[in-house]
Parts: structure tokens; C-alpha cells; sequence
């Protein structure tokens, strides 16, 4: 019958998404600011072409975590990183890779929207000049169109590419910066709090975005709302004092967590 | 029961019941306010006042300077005042050296109709003209020969004192032998002002002249291109080795004990008295490096040394300023730290960069200590083809003036301020074009 | 419905509980037609695939549940959203019923299956069934479409199902007490009955939730009842049959 076919076909589904792929796997990685030990050996894998939202309380080290994964956390002074983060196979903080190349692979989008002070147009076309990733100018409008049309932008800016960045709404600014970073065809986007400073249909729009992207990047994503993390990811890590509490699928987690710990910050009963 | 007791029934925490007005110190916090702003507005008044006592004392004193009388009378070149035996053919010299002054003498006394006087009336006429037509007269003559014999009209400088008494600047009611012009010299000016041979002009060589004893003729013309030549050096070395230090120093080297040290010796540099720097000037490019003294180079040299942790100081102030969000931007695309710097950070520094600079050779500009020292304090009458050749610069040159004791020195010495203040005024309207084609939101 | 969501898996999340509801629905009417034709013709092999299907309907509210509740962990949803999925687990949990009491009917074929049942008996318990399953056959039809019109009148029509549970009530009273031997097959027959009737109250408090989703309050005034069995006796019933 009907409802049989569906459940088998569910189960189906199942089965494909029970082949998982890592994109990223990080192993026993610890990360000290000087003396302060920020994160505890936290093992966490990645999966590709998923949403894994990050969350936990302020200071749990979530984004530090996302950070160690594009090695933003080198440009903090006496930052100091431990363990294994791998990327396809690759160790990110062997001397062997390039920190130039990594984050042309592993893309960032920011809490606070920071566009460029250039025009729309400059500031998605960056990414790909600096990297040499368009030939000619035909390649270049090319790219800037189907990054701010993955970024769901492109009909409201269209007109006017030549004017400049700063002057969209907060929330076409976030949009302009994920089509910045989709611009280079990054296999991961790490994203920041990207909604923190957004109103709640401009956020709605981003979770949308992100619901959208995962078709072609692996997300991670750190939030301070826990609701945001429910909404757009499949998978939630929850760090809280620089460990890794819990990682498990999102419904199940926003569901039935399997750690204490995790269950009172998700319900508001954090002592 | 006791608790009911205490509570104070419904109607009192109702509606009904006003809240009494509690004294929250509104009327003193108030008062306190309108204080400040008072202060606050006669501080400004303060500095307004003196602002305008500065530059109504500086222009009610310099505006006639960009003015100076002329004498215009046909000028005979008598062969023989100037060449009585017809050798120049042979003697070039003969014309270099000839009478002039003689020769405009007679023209003046012409025009005032003296036929034939004693010479004391002579040297008086004489004391009506100023000695630069000895060199005037010369150039036309040494220019074209063929004048000689014929007559001209020729415009030459009044003489100082007349020049200050046609602008009204000597007191008449003084006794004669106290002051610098004769009763017979003032009637004679009226007599010549009158016939309109004697008017103010503008007075083109206050900008083209160089350094003289006669006031009449002298300019800041040697100062102006000194200082230009300074500038133009001061420009060229210590924004490019400022700007390339701070960014060095801001976002590439590492944060310890050494960079902590510059750090802080750049902030004592930025303190230390000017005319250290003119010493270090002395001792370093003149005695050690050789370079020749009173030149515009090695001033430039010293107002560099001067400046630069003035601009380093702004510059990495404006690298700061810089919001590091456009850093994190940048590097989360893959921008090297290099890149990162050049295509965003520094661009968002230019307008502080730029302002930095500015003030920092506005400073040069006016600097006079250093300057002292390293010899630019010499009387330059020829105006400097290169950097290498001596100047003076124009802080120094009101230095020179204001000491001078001839009257018509102090409207040349506020004149000067003039134009040094207006300079300024240029250099910072450049640096506010600059900042608004530069500035841009963040 | 509404304009869409910003968020597209929400709707998504949202038409998937709507559609396994209505799939639900049309099981649960089959089970129920079933079941009262097994009981009719005394088919004991179409009675026992009833009994078996009732485990779907279950596992397919288990599923709604789950669905609504992860979808409320993550959505947050709120007002028309909030109603909407609070609505489609109780209609589930209604049409789970549904089918036990199709469930219950079927399993009484095996009892009444030696003695059968009389002709008249058996056209009163079809036509029972036949109004109760229009009953929920029209609330299904209200669900997809929304129409708190529709649903008000339903909710208003079950007094119809209710007389003819009572006549059929009388009727069974006057079967046992004519002979003895009939109390065992028409008791069973009076719980098939009462479970019919049971399923025209679960459609009718559908009806009361489809209003609640749609309008956002609740239905006015008692519901009409015409069940009077509770204060039928033997003799009344006597009297009037």
C-alpha cells in the first residue's frame, strides 16, 4: 500500500544517508591561548554536504573549534594548536600546506556582516582575481552572477553591482559575504555567527541560504541560538568549557539529547 | 496577622495613590550642566579671542606689504652721465660699473622741477629713490645699449622710508631731525602722488625677490622655493619610510620586548625639542656626510627626521583604526597577510595617513630651530636652482626680518606671516580634498 | 495555504505531516469499510487482513508524532504553524482509534461467525456504517481543504448516526430478550455497533480540531446528541419495538 512504499522508500533514503563521508575530521585537538587552555582534546567529524551547527555556552570554545579549522586561529597572537584537523585526507597544520591555499578551500562567513568597502561587484570578484580563478572578464562576470544567484541576491542587486557594498540592508550584507566566499568554491563554509546581528526575516533568509548551500558545500556553523541550530543544520556538536559534550543528529538531539549536560542547556537550565 | 498590620492598605498601592515626587538632585545635575557648558564656551571664546588678536595684529600689519610705491618718470640715459668717453665698445666693464643712480636722480629732480641744486637737495632728492635702480637701470642698459642716450619711461621702487611714509606709517608730527623723511621729501611726495609719477603697485617682488638690505626690495622669493625644495623632500622621504615602517611595525612584526621598545622610543622621538634634530643635522649630514651647509637638502633632510614619527605615529593610529573585521574578511578568502594590508587595510588608512602626513609637514613647514643651526639663517639673494644650492626657508626669513630695525621691514615681516599662514591654509585644504576623495564607509 | 515559508524545509516538514494525515485517513476508512463488510458476510479472510492492517495506522502515528515534535524542537512554530501541527497529532491519535475500533469490529466476525447474522440486523449495521464512514470520508475531505464551514456542519450532523445507533440498540435488546441464545452473537453485534457509532464521535472531534486549526478557537456550544441509549431499559424498549 501507499504508506508501505513510503516507509520503504524512507528507509531507502535512510540507508544512502547512513554512507558518511567525512569532510573534515578533527582528532583530539586542543587549543591554548599563552598559558589558557581554550579546548580539550575534541574529536569531531565533519560530515560532507551537511549543516553542523556548533553550540554551546559563551567562552565553551565552539568558536575556537571553527576557527582551528581554517587556521583563522594563527593570526591570534601566542594561539597554539594541538592534534590533527584533516581535510580530505589532508593534515591542515602539516608545513606542508599552505595556509594561502587552505582557506581558499575552507571559506569563512563572519558574525558581524564586513563587506568590503568596494563596490558589490569588487567584493565577490576578489576571492577569484587574487586566486586567479577567472581568465577574462566574461569568466569574471560569470562567476560574480551565479555566487550572488547561489547566494540568492543576485535579482535584488543586479542594477546596481557598481555601487557599493556597504550600502545594502545588514542582511543582503551577510548575503553579499557568503557569495564572497562561495565566489572562490570553497568545499567547506565556515560561518560564524552569520545571523547575530540580523533581524529575524534577514536571519530566516541566511538559514534558507545555508539550507540551500548544503546541496554543494559541507557547513559548519557556530550560533548562540540554540533554535538556529535546530532550524538549519542536521547535525549538533555541543562544547561547553572547552570540551565536546555531545555530537549527534540534530532532531535527536533537540529531542532527546543523550548527555545531561546537553538536555539543561537546551531546555534553559543551565546551573 | 502582625504581617497584615504592617501592609499598608489596597488603595495606597493603587492607582489612586500619587507616588511622592522623590529628590533625585535634577535642579543641581542641571546646574551642573549649564556650568560646564559655560565653561566649555568660554573656552572657545577664549581661543576665538585670540585667534583673531593674532591674525588682525598679523594682517592690520602685513596687508601693505603686498603693496609698495613706484616712482614712474621718463628716465634719461644721459651718455654723458653714464659714458662720458665712449669706451664701452671696448670696456664691457665700463657699463657694469657706470653711475645709475646718478642718472634716475636727475629724472626725479626733473619731474619735481629742481633745476639746479645745492647737494644737499640732491642727496635729499637721492634718499627719495631706492638704490635698487642702480641694478635696474643697469639690466636695461646691459640689455639693449642702444638705449643709452635716449629717454624712457621706467617705473622703479620708491625708497623705503618714502615708501613708509606714502603708506602713512611715519608720524609727521614728529620733529624733523627725528625721523627718517625730511618735510621737503613728504612735499615733494604729495607734490609727485599727486601728479600720479608716484602710486602703489602690487608688489610682485615680495614673491620673486630674495633676501636685501634695502626693505623695498626685498622678498621671500629665495624662502618660498627653500621651503618648497624642504617640503617636496620631506614628502618624498618620510611618507613612504613612515607609512612602510608603521606597517611593518603594525601588523607584521611580532609583539615583544623590541617592538615594545620602538614602540616607545618613536613616542619619545616624536617629543624630542626641534632643535636636537637641527644638532643631529649639523653633526651627521654637514660634518660627516658633507653635504653643503644652508642648503634646502640638508634642511629637508633634518625636517624628515623631524616628521617622521609624526607620521608614523598617525599612520599606525589609522592602521588601527582599520576595523579588523576587513582583516578577518580578506584572510578568511585566502588573501595573504601582504594583500590583506595593500588591498584593504592600507586604503582605509589612506584618509588618516593623509592627515598624518599633512599636519607632519605643516609642522616641517613652520619648524625655524633646526634650520638655525644647520645654516639657513644666511642672507640668500639668489633664489636656489637646486636643493644643493643655499636657501632660506620661510620661518627663517621672518626670523631675519623681525629683527631688522627699519620700518619697512615689520610689514615685510608680517607680510611674510601672510603668506606662511596662507601656505598652511593650502597644505590643509589639500589634506581635506584628500581625506573626502579617499574616505569611504565601513 | 498561506504564503510560503522562508524557510522551504519548513513547509516541506509541514505538507509532509498533511499528507501522511490524509493517507492515514484513507487507510483508517478502508479498515473501517472492511471491517463491517467482513462482519456483514461473515468473511473471516478479510476480517484477519484488518487485524493486520492496524498495525500501519499505528506505526504511521507513531511517525506523525515524531515528525510534529521534531518539527516543533526545531521550527519553534507559532500561531496557525503551532495549530496546525498540534492539530495534526491529535487527528492522527483520532484516526489511530479509528482504526483499533475497525480493529475490534473485525476481530468480532470470528465470534458471530457460527451463529450469523439476521438479515435486518445486518442492513441497520450497514447503514450505520455507511453514515459514520461519510462522516469521515467528508471530515477527510474538510482536512485537505480547510473549510471551518464544513467542518462546523459536520460536527453538527452527528445526532444522525446517533438515532440510528439507538434504534439498532433497541433492536438488539429485542433480539435477546426473545431468545436466549441471541445475547452472545448480538452483544458482540452491539459492540460493532458501538464502535460504528464511536467512529462518527472520532470524526466529529476531527471536525472540532479542523475548526481549531483553521479559525484558532474552539467550536461553539455542546456538540447535538441524539444517543439515548444510556437511558434505554429492557422495557422501554419492549414498548416501542
Amino acid at each position: 500500500m501507499n504508506i508501505m512504499s513510503e516507509t520503504a522508500a524512507e528507509k531507502v533514503l535512510e540507508k544512502k544517508m547512513n554512507e558518511i563521508s567525512y569532510k573534515m575530521i578533527g582528532e583530539a585537538v586542543s587549543v591554548y591561548y599563552g598559558d589558557k587552555r581554550a579546548l580539550y582534546d575534541v574529536g569531531l567529524k565533519v560530515r560532507e554536504n551537511t549543516v553542523t551547527a556548533l553550540i554551546g555556552p559563551s567562552g565553551c570554545g565552539k568558536s575556537t573549534f571553527l576557527r582551528t579549522l581554517n587556521r583563522m586561529n594563527d593570526t591570534i597572537e601566542g594561539c597554539r594548536v594541538t592534534g590533527r584537523i584533516v581535510l580530505d585526507g589532508d593534515d591542515i597544520y602539516d608545513p606542508s600546506i599552505d595556509v594561502v591555499e587552505l582557506r581558499a578551500r575552507v571559506g569563512m562567513v563572519f558574525q558581524k556582516p564586513n563587506p568590503f568597502p568596494k563596490s558589490i561587484y569588487e567584493n565577490v570578484s576578489y576571492g577569484p582575481r587574487i586566486h586567479g580563478l577567472a581568465r577574462t572578464k566574461a569568466d569574471m562576470d560569470a562567476v560574480v552572477e551565479t555566487s550572488l544567484q547561489r547566494a540568492g541576491l543576485w535579482n535584488e542587486v543586479k542594477d546596481r553591482l557598481h555601487e557599493s557594498g556597504t550600502g545594502l540592508s545588514g542582511g543582503q550584507q551577510q548575503r553579499l559575504c557568503i557569495a564572497r566566499a562561495v565566489a572562490v568554491s570553497p568545499e567547506v563554509i565556515l560561518m560564524d555567527e552569520p545571523c547575530s546581528a540580523l533581524d529575524p526575516i534577514a536571519t530566516a533568509k541566511i538559514e534558507e541560504l545555508i539550507h540551500e548551500l548544503r546541496a554543494n558545500f559541507t557547513i559548519v556553523i557556530v550560533t548562540h541560538s540554540m533554535q538556529q541550530a535546530a532550524r538549519v543544520s542536521q547535525r549538533t556538536a555541543m562544547f561547553h568549557l572547552g570540551n565536546l559534550v555531545e555530537e549527534n543528529d540534530t532532531d535527536k538531539m533537540f529531542t532527546n539529547p543523550d548527555d545531561q549536560r546537553t538536555q539543561d542547556y537546551i531546555m534553559g537550565r543551565f546551573g | 496577622m502582625s504581617e497584615t498590620s504592617t501592609t499598608p492598605p489596597m488603595t495606597a498601592i493603587g492607582i489612586s495613590a500619587a507616588p511622592a515626587r522623590r529628590d533625585i538632585g535634577l535642579g543641581r545635575r542641571y546646574a551642573a550642566e549649564r556650568r560646564f557648558r559655560l565653561y566649555g564656551m568660554a573656552a572657545i571664546g577664549f581661543g576665538l579671542l585670540f585667534l583673531f588678536l593674532l591674525l588682525f595684529s598679523v594682517v592690520s600689519k602685513g596687508y601693505t606689504a603686498f603693496q609698495q610705491s613706484m616712482i614712474t618718470i621718463p628716465v634719461e640715459f644721459s651718455e654723458q652721465v653714464l659714458d662720458r668717453n665712449n669706451e664701452r665698445a671696448a670696456n664691457p666693464q665700463k657699463l657694469m660699473t657706470a653711475n645709475y643712480p646718478i642718472i634716475a636722480r636727475d629724472a626725479l629732480a626733473r619731474q619735481l622741477g629742481v633745476t639746479e641744486g645745492d647737494r644737499a637737495t640732491l642727496r635729499e632728492i637721492s634718499g627719495m629713490i631706492s638704490d635698487s635702480v642702480r641694478a635696474q637701470l643697469r639690466d636695461i642698459v646691459v640689455a639693449d645699449p642702444s638705449v643709452i642716450g635716449t629717454t624712457r619711461d621706467v617705473t622703479f621702487l620708491a625708497h623705503g622710508n618714502l615708501d613708509s611714509a606714502f603708506k602713512g606709517q611715519i608720524d609727521l608730527s614728529v620733529d624733523e631731525k627725528n625721523r627718517k623723511v625730511s618735510d621737503r621729501q613728504v612735499g615733494w611726495m604729495n607734490q609727485l602722488a599727486e601728479s600720479g609719477v608716484l602710486a602703489k603697485h602690487f608688489n610682485t617682488g615680495l614673491f620673486t625677490n630674495g633676501a636685501s638690505s634695502r626693505p623695498e626690495a626685498a622678498g621671500v622669493g629665495v624662502a618660498l622655493i627653500g621651503s618648497l625644495y624642504m617640503m617636496l623632500i620631506v614628502l618624498v622621504l618620510s611618507l613612504p619610510i613612515g607609512v612602510a615602517a608603521s606597517i611593518y611595525l603594525e601588523e607584521f612584526a611580532p609583539k615583544n620586548r623590541l617592538t615594545d621598545l620602538i614602540e616607545v622610543n618613536i613616542n619619545n622621538l616624536a617629543a624630542v625639542p626641534s632643535i636636537v634634530y637641527g644638532l643631529l643635522g649639523l653633526a651627521v649630514f654637514i660634518n660627516f656626510a658633507g653635504l653643503p651647509r644652508s642648503a634646502a637638502i640638508v634642511g629637508g633632510l633634518v625636517l624628515t627626521l623631524m616628521t617622521l614619527p609624526t607620521i608614523i605615529i598617525a599612520t599606525r593610529a589609522a592602521l588601527k583604526a582599520v576595523p579588523p573585521s576587513i582583516r578577518s574578511a580578506a584572510l578568511g578568502l585566502g588573501a595573504s597577510k601582504m594583500q590583506t594590508v595593500f588591498h584593504h587595510v592600507l586604503p582605509l588608512a589612506m584618509p588618516g595617513i593623509l592627515t598624518g602626513t599633512i599636519i607632519g609637514l605643516a609642522h616641517a613647514l613652520g619648524e625655524t630651530a633646526p634650520l638655525l643651526l644647520i645654516g639657513m639663517v644666511a642672507f640668500v639673494a639668489d633664489v636656489p636652482g637646486t636643493p644643493l644650492d643655499p636657501a632660506t626657508a620661510l620661518p627663517v626669513q621672518i626670523y631675519m626680518w623681525a629683527n631688522e630695525a627699519e620700518r619697512a621691514f615689520v610689514e615685510r615681516t608680517s607680510g611674510a606671516i601672510i603668506v606662511l599662514l596662507i601656505f598652511l591654509i593650502l597644505m590643509n585644504v589639500g589634506a581635506i580634498l584628500l581625506r573626502r576623495r579617499f574616505e569611504r564607509r565601513w | 495555504m498561506n504564503s510560503p515559508h522562508i524557510a522551504s524545509a519548513y513547509d516541506e516538514e509541514l505538507k509532509y505531516l498533511t499528507r501522511r494525515i490524509s493517507e492515514m485517513g484513507g487507510t483508517a476508512e478502508q479498515m473501517v469499510a472492511d471491517s463491517v463488510r467482513a462482519l456483514v458476510s461473515t468473511d473471516a479472510a478479510l476480517a484477519q487482513k484488518v487485524i493486520s492492517e492496524d498495525v500501519i495506522l499505528d506505526e504511521a502515528e507513531r511517525q506523525i508524532n515524531e515528525k510534529a515534535i521534531v518539527t516543533i524542537a526545531r521550527r519553534q512554530p507559532v500561531a496557525a504553524d503551532l495549530r496546525e501541527i498540534m492539530g495534526a497529532i491529535r487527528i492522527a491519535a483520532e484516526l489511530e482509534r479509528v482504526g483499533d475500533l475497525g480493529k475490534n469490529t473485525a476481530k468480532r466476525v470470528f465470534a458471530v461467525q457460527s451463529a450469523g447474522i439476521p438479515r435486518a440486523l445486518a442492513r441497520g449495521l450497514e447503514h450505520l456504517a455507511e453514515l459514520a464512514l461519510m462522516q469521515l470520508k467528508e471530515v477527510l475531505d474538510v482536512y485537505a481543504t480547510r473549510s471551518a464551514e464544513k467542518a462546523k456542519a459536520i460536527r453538527e450532523r452527528d445526532d444522525e448516526i446517533d438515532a440510528i445507533y439507538t434504534s439498532l440498540f433497541r433492536e438488539l435488546l429485542t433480539y435477546m430478550m426473545e431468545d436466549p441464545r441471541n445475547i452472545t452473537p448480538c452483544t458482540h453485534l452491539l459492540f460493532c455497533a458501538k464502535n460504528i457509532e464511536r467512529i462518527g464521535d472520532h470524526a466529529t472531534n476531527i471536525a472540532e480540531t479542523i475548526y481549531y486549526m483553521t479559525t484558532g478557537s474552539q467550536p461553539e456550544g455542546d456538540r447535538p446528541k441524539d444517543d439515548n441509549t444510556t437511558s434505554l431499559v429492557a422495557g422501554v424498549a419492549d414498548s416501542t419495538a
